[in-house]
């Protein structure tokens, strides 16, 4: 796909090709194709003239980046705080219904939990009905 | 009040959590700033109405609650209406060195920060040398606040001593444990307080870059940050020449990607420099050779933003706030099963059963408490029955527990003391960075025995497994990852060893 080398050569230019900005790279393709394919860590290798496999030991060290544009719209937290306060039975009535997720320890709301994420939305008090909701809206 | 009175709403994250936009969206646009959040989170959304008394509070605000005050003018007979925000007893108590003017101002409005003393620390440092900014950090007795207590003082030295053509000030704003939230409330509310005191920092030992390692996990502190950055940067308050001083510091963020372990210092380095979060060797610490093999600065967010403060009333003012060894303020965090959780900063000392009972008002469910967990995942089970320990790093240390970063974990008596310490272990196994074999191999075993344990296998002999397997992490782990899990998992065992026995909670436990 020319057009997904393109845009990571962008990305990787856009960071000056600094190895050290790898992550930002990263991140910034995740952010624009889901994932950041095998196409796009060759892209990146050679741009930034390191390794391949230094490209995908970083991938796969790194919870936010994947291989393939797999990951679920849902983060919900299962850290202890959200756990006081029954993430583990929502993220169970979440599965039965069927609706994915992804587990993230803590996302700064420990407060109000349980707590999600949709996007860049952090929702407090989830609840299965309130992220049905929240989802739809998406 | 003025016909037309200026409202204060929080955007941080936690009250978008629960709807502070809708809210916003009701209320008059012209007279509304968007604020940090006071950290009375069970309150938010929380607005505040500047009378000639002060602000008062109305809260937790739904959209229908907004339009109604909106449409009579704000009355203070309203049910909503929680009187003076500063004589709420939550506030009353507090002293506000960090977050002294986190909620009270938009905080990217560079007038309002100056206009509030925001620079009076960097101007202090600026007419000073680097050694007295040192010395007057050292005389401060300032700790780190990333949960091991180091004395910044003590650290500063040592990287301003050393000789290099470039040093670095890093940041460490990784905030992964569960149960805490103040580095990111202050980053969104006040992120002026950090970056000066990067800046500070800078002038101490001699740096001029310094980076933000922000997890991603923080969409809107990073949005603030970037933000806030490019507009001190615009200003001449960061870059080549600050404050008009000559001096230079340059500021870039960077975000982590989902990886507890990368907030151990060494870890966050490597993964600075685009790396695996691997964990480094001790030596040479990073004050010798950190960032890129130089001299570098690695402090909590709550260390660097204590620092202007210390420079602007000095170091001796400082030091007389606090509890034995442990100086100045501490941001507590209510979190979990609390009925009002949040944060306040105030002194340490503070006793654990203060904070839970009359700051956090007892569990939300309205259970009995079962258990206390401070300090985030590697920190210790505190039992309801021993709640009179006082916030306070070597106090905590005797009772064979940490303060951490200051989280609180409320759980209520529904709570499986056996099933927590197995997640401790599976955390450990999960975030594990893979570098050392006791972490790495034990935390999986330690799981695995505990779950047997749970199903009632071989009980007694596993159990004496768990705490072997719990002493060889203890003893030869390389860092606190696998160093500390052992800590929920034995104050677990210590505190509720029925829970492990018979895996279900007593029966007797679960009638109210
Ligand atoms: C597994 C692990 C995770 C850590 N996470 C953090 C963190 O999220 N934030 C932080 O400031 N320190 C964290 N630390 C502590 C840092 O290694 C380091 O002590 C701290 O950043 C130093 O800054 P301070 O002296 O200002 O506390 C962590 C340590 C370990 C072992
Ligand atoms: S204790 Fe765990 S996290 Fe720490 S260095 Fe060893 S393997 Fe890595
Ligand atoms: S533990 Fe769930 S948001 Fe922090």
């Amino acid at each position: 796909m020319p057009h997904e080398i393109d845009v990571v050569a962008k990305i990787c230019a856009h960071h000056n090709h600094d190895p050290a900005a790898l992550l930002e790279i990263l991140h910034d393709t995740q952010e624009e194709f889901g994932c950041v394919s095998d196409d796009a860590a060759r892209t990146i290798a050679e741009r930034l003239n390191i390794s391949r496999a230094d490209i995908h030991g970083v991938r796969s060290f790194y919870g936010d980046f994947s291989r393939q544009a797999d990951k679920p719209k849902l983060k919900l937290c299962r850290a202890e705080a959200c756990q006081a306060v029954g993430s583990e039975e929502l993220a169970r009535r979440l599965s039965d219904k069927g609706i994915a997720s992804e587990t993230i320890y803590c996302l700064g709301n420990c407060a109000l939990g349980p707590a999600a994420m949709i996007g860049e939305r952090l929702i407090g008090r989830a609840s299965v009905e309130l992220l049905e909701a929240e989802l739809a809206d998406d | 009040m003025t016909d037309t009175p200026r409202l204060y709403l929080s955007r941080d994250a936690a009250a978008l959590s629960v709807g502070a936009d809708a809210v916003a969206a009701a209320l008059p646009r012209d007279q509304l700033v968007r604020t940090g959040s006071r950290g009375m989170l069970w309150l938010e959304p929380l607005l505040e109405v500047e009378t000639a008394q002060g602000r008062i509070g109305f809260g937790p605000l739904s959209v229908m609650d907004a339009k109604r005050l909106a449409d009579a003018g704000f009355p203070e007979d309203d049910a909503t209406c929680l009187g003076k925000v500063e004589d709420l007893p939550w506030m009353k108590v507090q002293r506000r060195v960090i977050f002294e003017r986190c909620g009270l101002i938009d905080p990217l409005d560079l007038d309002a920060f100056e206009a509030s003393g925001g620079l009076d620390g960097l101007w202090s440092a600026l007419g000073k040398t680097p050694s007295d900014i040192v010395e007057t950090v050292t005389r401060s007795g300032l700790r780190g606040r990333g949960g091991a207590g180091f004395p910044a003082g003590i650290k500063w030295k040592t990287a301003s001593e050393a000789v290099a053509d470039q040093k670095y000030i890093c940041c460490n704003a990784d905030e992964g444990d569960s149960g805490t939230f103040a580095d990111r409330m202050l980053m969104e509310g006040d992120p002026g307080q950090l970056i000066a005191g990067m800046i500070i920092a800078g002038l101490a030992v001699g740096a001029t870059k310094g980076f933000i390692y922000c997890r991603s996990e923080y969409p809107h502190a990073i949005a603030t940050l970037k933000a806030a950055i490019s507009a001190w940067e615009a200003r001449g308050w960061l870059g080549s020449d600050i404050l008009g001083s000559g001096k230079a510091f340059e500021l870039q963020l960077r975000r982590g990607a989902g990886s507890y372990v990368c907030g151990e210092e060494s870890a966050m380095l490597e993964s600075l420099e685009g790396k695996r979060g691997q964990v480094r060797v001790k030596p040479p610490i990073p004050a010798i050779s950190g960032l890129f093999g130089k001299p570098t600065i690695v402090n909590n967010v709550l260390t660097l933003a204590s620092v202007p403060w210390i420079l602007a009333h000095g170091g001796e003012a400082y030091a007389e706030i606090g509890h034995e060894r442990s100086r100045g303020t501490q941001a507590y965090q209510l979190a979990g099963n609390i009925r009002r959780g949040g944060m306040l900063e105030a002194d340490f000392g503070i006793s654990l059963r203060d904070l839970i009972e009359d700051f956090g008002g007892g569990t939300l469910s309205g259970r009995p408490l079962k258990a206390v967990q401070v300090g985030g995942p590697l920190g210790a089970y505190i039992p309801a029955d021993d709640l009179d320990l006082p916030m306070d790093y070597e106090a905590f240390a005797a009772a064979g527990a940490m303060l951490g970063h200051g989280g609180i974990v409320a759980f209520d008596n529904t709570v499986d003391m056996a099933k927590q310490a197995e997640f401790a272990m599976e955390f450990c196994a999960e975030e594990s960075c893979g570098k050392c074999t006791p972490c790495r191999i034990g935390s999986i075993r330690g799981a695995e025995t505990i779950s047997k344990i749970r199903e009632g296998e071989n009980v007694e002999a596993n159990l004496e497994l768990v705490e072997e397997l719990c002493t060889v992490m203890t003893d030869g782990s390389l860092c606190a990852m696998g160093g500390l899990t052992p800590m929920p998992v034995m104050s677990a065992l210590r505190h509720f060893r029925e829970d492990f026995i018979s895996s279900d909670p007593k029966l007797e436990d679960m009638v109210d």
